[in-house]
């Protein structure tokens, strides 16, 4: 299993090569504009001007070649110049300045050019880090919350096939899932925000939680779109675990199990849940980048403005340095989550070999 | 003694071992299959709800002839007619008993045409997904040459950027499908292959995990070891070992295609605006949802309705389909 | 002579903003505590030179000032100047070649340090730097020379007679930013200036304490504003994203927020929400119009990608006039308005609505006429074959019409093609997302320049009262082709050597009436002269503010938060 992560840990370096010149390929031919979005009044000639001062002009395997530069030289000096410089972990270390370059002309040293998004003229890096805490705080939480919710079910509602618990969790979680979160997040706004006035419906990112009244703020303020997003979590989950569950509990070990005496809980929790967890361990781990890639409408309808928020304004706004980065981390992310489904596949059943 | 010996030697003397009863002609398991499956509540349900739905949206524009697109400002937003029940000054109409919308289309009409084109597009984009995504599965998972390779594929397939990724499919096909199909034909295939495309890659990588895991099983091997091709042992012993995951994602798929769907007219993919679909009245409604609930209501039940009956229905045909269940 | 009255006409009233006071709330500066704002566009930048985006210029608006604003009569208030500079003043020169800018005395940044007339020169200099890709170069057209005079006085001196001397440090685009905070980052340095550009130092009623692009601006009250006892606000916490539905709702049902930007919902959504009673709306016009524009030449994708949609082939039935007569005259405006925009909006058969100097008294189209329509058609040779479509030599009246995504967009295409459906015209609706469409992607054939349509629809406008650029748009030569590589902003491929002459002559006129005259000669001459474009509506904005937020005066010709130092909070 070690050599197999080991060759695959290696061989994910071309895929996510590959990845990034097809993703960077699918910008450039899209249609779109980063001018789409300044007024009509702006006169095209100025408007080409701006384009040139964006790069626009430059042919597309410089401009690709100079992202590239960027993402995976550039702006891990700055990481390590921001470690050394003010982070907890390694602060103590003497200040590096790996980003810095020498100018002649102005005779100092100034920062590397980095990767710089267009709507903003700001390092793009800055902007994701800064997205991280609503996107972890409500996307995450929803993901978390929407498993520990999700696993009991599907396993209870498979136990006890067709019972009314079953009958009442798929009812409801169908219904859940079929109904988009456009429509769950207004809906849950004008009970909770408008009628009963309880919660807010716009997401403060500036909150800061201090104390304990603060973070009960924080904690009306999660609620509903946690809610929204937990749900389609949990209905999916839930439904593959059950289903998975169901398939197993028919199996011949599981009466073997029974017939030695085994303990009812051990034999549904350890055995039969453990042969269940394949399709759910894959549900799960593709779901983990996606925490990342936050959840376009839910954050969108709460103004969460985490990362999927970033990423819709980037591609409206045609910013393809900002949706080529976020995309390309996401797809770091799926590399990995997939590797490390593949990696908990042995760890659960022991006969799948991959050599 | 020797007599009986004689006679029971002569009788046969097997005939205890013989089966008594009258001989039957054998049962085909097709019908043990649709017993078990009629003994499902919820799956008669289920595929009763979908046959009407299906029936009433092909059936229904021959006998409930309302232009969806007529508009008729005069009479918009008229309540359903059984809001008259509690509130005897809702402005109803007798042949509007949905009612209509803010631009005085009628809303039964409406839901009809809307669920034909919904429908089609969910079980379309559906079947594609699924087949692309249960033979991509499959394969990687059982053929261990190819599994890196269609496994790497998939990745790439859920790194793409979908947004980008549908206008460039508009810029490139849209064209050429409308100038072969028509625009609603060619505006068809494009949202079906888009989404379909999209759309198929978790249930890859699920019918792989749990191809992994049955492979290695014993009778996997026993079947290998009397010969039987790779194909047989896909098909026989395999597939149907991973139907459960896949009627999951079946269901789940419905339900996300046709919510796709709407999303698409927004950026200029979809249908035309006045052409009505389920997942867009629903959109469409969310602003007003809270003078006219039932504008939202009416297209969210019947998708949820639709997706619950799917649901059941897969639910029995898997009981049904399980040799282990069958028995019981 | 007869100028003096354009460049007074420009300033009739210089009643300062000051009508908060009317009300008698005065008092400390800071007093009222935190003031929310909110635009479902988050801000991406606050430097308005590199970004031409509405958001980001509104947003900066509260930060840095230009020497003269446009207020809600579309009439220049001068902001950091002293005066607005007229020929009668002698800020204007006589030839129309030069304007001298002074400086109000003692006027101070935000970080304590003096204004002066180098700043003046430094903005200039900024915006004209041919590597920058300044947003608001247009401005800053025809600009000879930015001189400083003394310290408080500035003279920017044109290369030709300037009717419109106003483009320059006048509006939202285009404020004074700080000479000393941002001298490093002139031209293609621009981008690296980060900190300059989300924090820029400015006169404003307010000071950025924390930018966070494309979310949330915080702001403090600026202690070194000119105006003692204003802003009233001690803080702002300006929140972008979301939808314009979600800002209505938070300014109107919750109160959560105090001011909710350019809310474009149907009429009877607004009406709900403001039934909230936690606040109200508020709207006003400018000259934004909501237009049909008549393709004049063929978009049949059958023609090679060089001819097709190019004044090389006419278009086979919208070049015949009567034709797009008819379609106008099939239209029920008022119909239109009722769905989209209620009391927000108002039927208009004119391009230019406003100001009134330039406003057509065309009202022709203002009736539905589907009989007239009907019998136009019929008269031109245009009968109805058996499938109810109107067609001629084979050529039959079907349109592709597109537009771009928006609800109340797409119900007017759904009432206008069945206005169409009524005259015997065949429609095919289409909607485009607003990034691709409005986008100049030369690559892609979906951009409203391209016109791969025969009818679009959109909304355009012209910068504050002055439409002289915007009707020049039309002239000859101006419309996209495959040479200009789809740029040029003459949409429909109009070409009229008598309208060319007119843009000409309106370009040398310092005369107001003459200039309000052939401003309107030019307005018929594309409307209801020739049909190119049929205009529907005239657009109000509509935002809310917070029933406890006093001092509001919605603004189209400028920043809808120009007066925010005005702005308190009632009952406190």
């Amino acid at each position: 299993m070690l050599t197999f992560t080991i060759r695959r840990l290696f061989f994910s370096i071309p895929t996510l090569l590959f990845i990034s010149i097809v993703i960077f390929g699918l910008l450039q031919m899209a249609p779109g504009d980063p001018m789409a979005q300044v007024p009509l009044t702006v006169p095209p000639e100025v408007k080409q001007k701006m384009r040139e001062a964006l790069g626009l002009g430059a042919p597309v395997h410089i401009q690709y070649l100079k992202w590239l530069n960027q993402f995976f030289i550039v702006e891990p000096q700055f990481l390590i110049d921001w470690m050394t410089r003010s982070s907890f972990l390694f602060g103590w270390l003497p200040d590096t300045q790996l980003g810095m370059v020498y100018d002649v002309e102005l005779e100092k040293l100034v920062p590397q050019q980095r990767n710089i998004s267009w709507q903003t003229r700001s390092p793009i890096m800055d902007i994701v880090i800064q997205r991280i805490p609503q996107t972890l705080w409500v996307v995450g939480l929803a993901y978390l919350v929407g498993i520990l919710i999700s696993l009991p079910i599907g396993v209870y509602s498979a136990y006890r096939h067709y019972s009314i618990f079953d009958q009442t969790g798929t009812f409801i979680t169908m219904v859940g899932f079929s109904i988009p979160p456009f429509f769950t997040g207004p809906l849950l706004i004008v009970i909770f925000s408008v009628t009963l006035g309880w919660l807010p419906s716009i997401y403060d990112t500036t909150h800061v939680v201090k104390d304990w009244a603060s973070f009960k703020y924080q904690l009306s303020q999660m609620i509903l779109p946690v809610m929204v997003l937990a749900l389609q979590t949990t209905a999916q989950i839930s439904r593959y675990m059950r289903a998975s569950m169901l398939d197993n509990l028919n199996q011949d070990y599981v009466r073997t199990a029974r017939a030695k005496g085994l303990k009812e809980g051990v034999v549904v929790m350890v055995h039969v849940l453990r042969n269940s967890m394949i399709p759910v361990i894959t549900v799960i781990a593709l779901g983990v980048p996606s925490i990342f890639g936050g959840a376009i409408i839910t954050e969108n309808v709460f103004g969460v403005n985490g990362i999927g928020q970033l990423l819709i304004t980037a591609l409206f706004a045609n910013d393809i340095p900002m949706v080529m980065t976020i995309t390309f981390i996401f797809a770091i992310m799926i590399v990995a989550f997939n590797l490390v489904a593949d990696v908990l596949y042995g760890v659960l059943d022991p006969r799948i070999r991959y050599d | 003694m020797t007599d009986t010996s004689t006679n029971t030697g002569e009788m046969d003397p097997y005939a205890a071992l013989q089966d008594k009863e009258p001989p039957k002609a054998p049962r085909n398991q097709w019908l043990d299959v649709w017993d078990q499956f009629k003994k499902h509540k919820g799956a008669v349900l289920g595929g009763g709800f979908l046959m009407f739905i299906t029936l009433a949206v092909l059936l229904g524009p021959y006998i409930w002839n309302v232009d969806p697109q007529k508009l008729d400002i005069r009479n918009k937003d008229v309540r359903p007619i059984w809001t008259a029940i509690w509130d005897s000054s809702a402005k109803t109409l007798w042949h509007r008993p949905f009612g209509t919308d803010n631009l005085g289309r009628d809303i039964l009409a409406n839901m009809i045409a809307g669920g034909r084109a919904s429908m089609a597009v969910g079980w379309t984009a559906m079947l594609l997904s699924l087949s692309i995504g249960t033979a991509i599965g499959v394969a990687a998972g059982y053929f261990k040459r190819l599994d890196g390779l269609l496994m790497r594929m998939t990745d790439l397939f859920l790194c793409l950027p979908i947004l980008p990724l549908l206008l460039v499919a508009v810029t490139l096909f849209r064209q050429p499908l409308r100038a072969n199909f028509g625009p609603e034909g060619g505006m068809f295939i494009l949202i079906v292959v888009i989404v379909g495309l999209t759309s198929w890659m978790q249930t890859a990588r699920i019918v792989r995990g749990e191809i992994l895991a049955l492979k290695e099983r014993e009778f996997i091997l026993a079947a290998r070891s009397i010969g039987t091709s790779s194909g047989a042992i896909i098909r026989r012993h395999l597939l149907p070992n991973v139907v459960s995951p896949i009627m999951v994602s079946a269901t789940l798929g419905l339900a996300v295609a046709i919510i796709t769907e709407s999303a698409l007219s927004f950026l200029g993919v979809g249908f035309p605006s006045d052409f009505p679909t389920w997942g867009k009245m629903l959109a469409d409604a969310v602003p007003r949802m809270e003078q006219y609930p039932e504008r939202v209501l009416l297209p969210g039940i019947a998708i949820s309705l639709t997706v619950l009956g799917v649901n059941y229905l897969g639910d029995g045909l898997r009981d049904a389909l399980d040799p282990r269940i069958r028995g019981r | 002579m007869l100028l003096k009255t354009l460049l007074l006409g420009a300033i009739a009233t210089t009643a300062v903003a000051s009508t908060a006071m009317a009300d008698g709330h005065e008092g400390k500066r800071a007093r009222d505590g935190e003031v929310k704002i909110i635009y479902w566009q988050a801000p991406s930048i606050l430097n308005p030179y590199l970004s031409g985006g509405t958001k980001d210029l509104e947003s900066s608006s509260l930060v840095i000032e230009p020497m003269g604003r446009y207020d809600n009569n579309g009439d220049i208030v001068p902001y950091l100047a002293v005066e607005t500079p007229t020929v009668a003043n002698g800020g204007v020169s006589k030839d129309l070649t030069s304007i001298t800018w002074k400086l109000k005395e003692g006027l101070q940044w935000s970080d304590g340090s003096d204004v002066t007339s180098a700043d003046l020169v430094f903005t200039a200099k900024y915006c004209m730097d041919p590597e920058g890709g300044c947003a608001q170069l247009s401005k800053f057209d025809g600009i000879k020379s930015v001189d400083a005079i003394d310290k408080l006085t500035t003279k920017v001196t044109f290369d030709q007679p300037t009717p419109n001397p106003y483009g320059p440090f006048v509006g939202m685009a285009t404020p004074i930013i700080q000479a000393a905070q941002f001298a490093d980052c002139l031209g293609a340095r621009a981008p690296e200036c980060t900190e300059a550009n989300f924090g820029p130092i400015g006169t404003g009623p307010f000071v950025v304490t924390n930018f966070k692009p494309n979310d949330v601006i915080q702001m403090v009250a600026n202690d070194n504003y000119r105006t003692a006892g204003k802003p009233a606000f001690a803080s702002v916490t300006f929140k972008g994203g979301g939808s314009a539905e979600a800002s209505g709702r938070a300014v109107m049902e919750t109160g959560e927020y105090d001011y909710g930007w350019n809310l474009q919902l149907a009429p009877d959504v607004i009406a709900k929400m403001a039934e909230g009673g936690k606040g109200k709306p508020i709207s006003a016009f400018g000259a934004l119009v909501e237009r049909l524009e008549m393709n004049l030449t063929n978009p049949s994708p059958n023609l090679p990608a060089e001819t097709r949609a190019t004044v090389a082939e006419p278009h086979p039935f919208l070049s015949d006039r009567n034709v797009r007569e008819a379609l106008s005259m099939a239209i029920n405006r008022q119909e239109l308005v009722d769905v989209g925009y209620g009391n927000a909006g108002r039927p208009t058969c004119n391009l230019v609505p406003a100001p009134a100097l330039y406003a057509s008294d065309n009202t022709g189209c203002l009736t539905q006429d589907i009989a007239g329509a009907n019998a136009m058609l019929e008269a031109a040779g245009w009968v109805k074959g058996s499938d109810g479509i109107r067609a001629k030599g084979g050529v039959r009246l079907s349109i592709l019409y597109q537009t771009s995504t928006n609800a109340v967009r797409q119900d007017f295409q759904a009432l206008i093609k069945d206005y169409w459906n009524q005259i015997g015209v065949e429609t095919e609706l289409r909607n485009l997302d607003a990034s691709v469409f409005f986008g100049g992607d030369a690559g892609s054939p979906d951009t409203f320049q391209k016109f791969y349509a025969d009818v679009e629809m959109y909304a355009n406008v012209f910068d504050g009262t002055d439409p002289q650029a915007y009707l020049a748009a039309y002239r000859c030569g101006n419309e996209p082709k495959p040479s200009s590589q789809w740029q040029g902003e003459n949409i429909n491929r109009f070409c009229d050597p008598a309208y060319d002459a007119m843009i000409d002559e309106l370009a040398r006129t310092g005369d107001l009436a003459r200039r309000g005259e052939l401003g309107k000669k030019m307005n018929d001459m594309l409307t209801k002269d020739s049909f190119t474009i049929v205009p529907l509506v005239d657009r109000g904005r509509v935002s809310a503010h917070a029933n406890s937020l006093g001092g509001v005066v919605l603004n189209v010709f400028d920043s809808e938060l120009w007066n925010a130092a005005d702005w308190y909070r009632i009952g406190n």
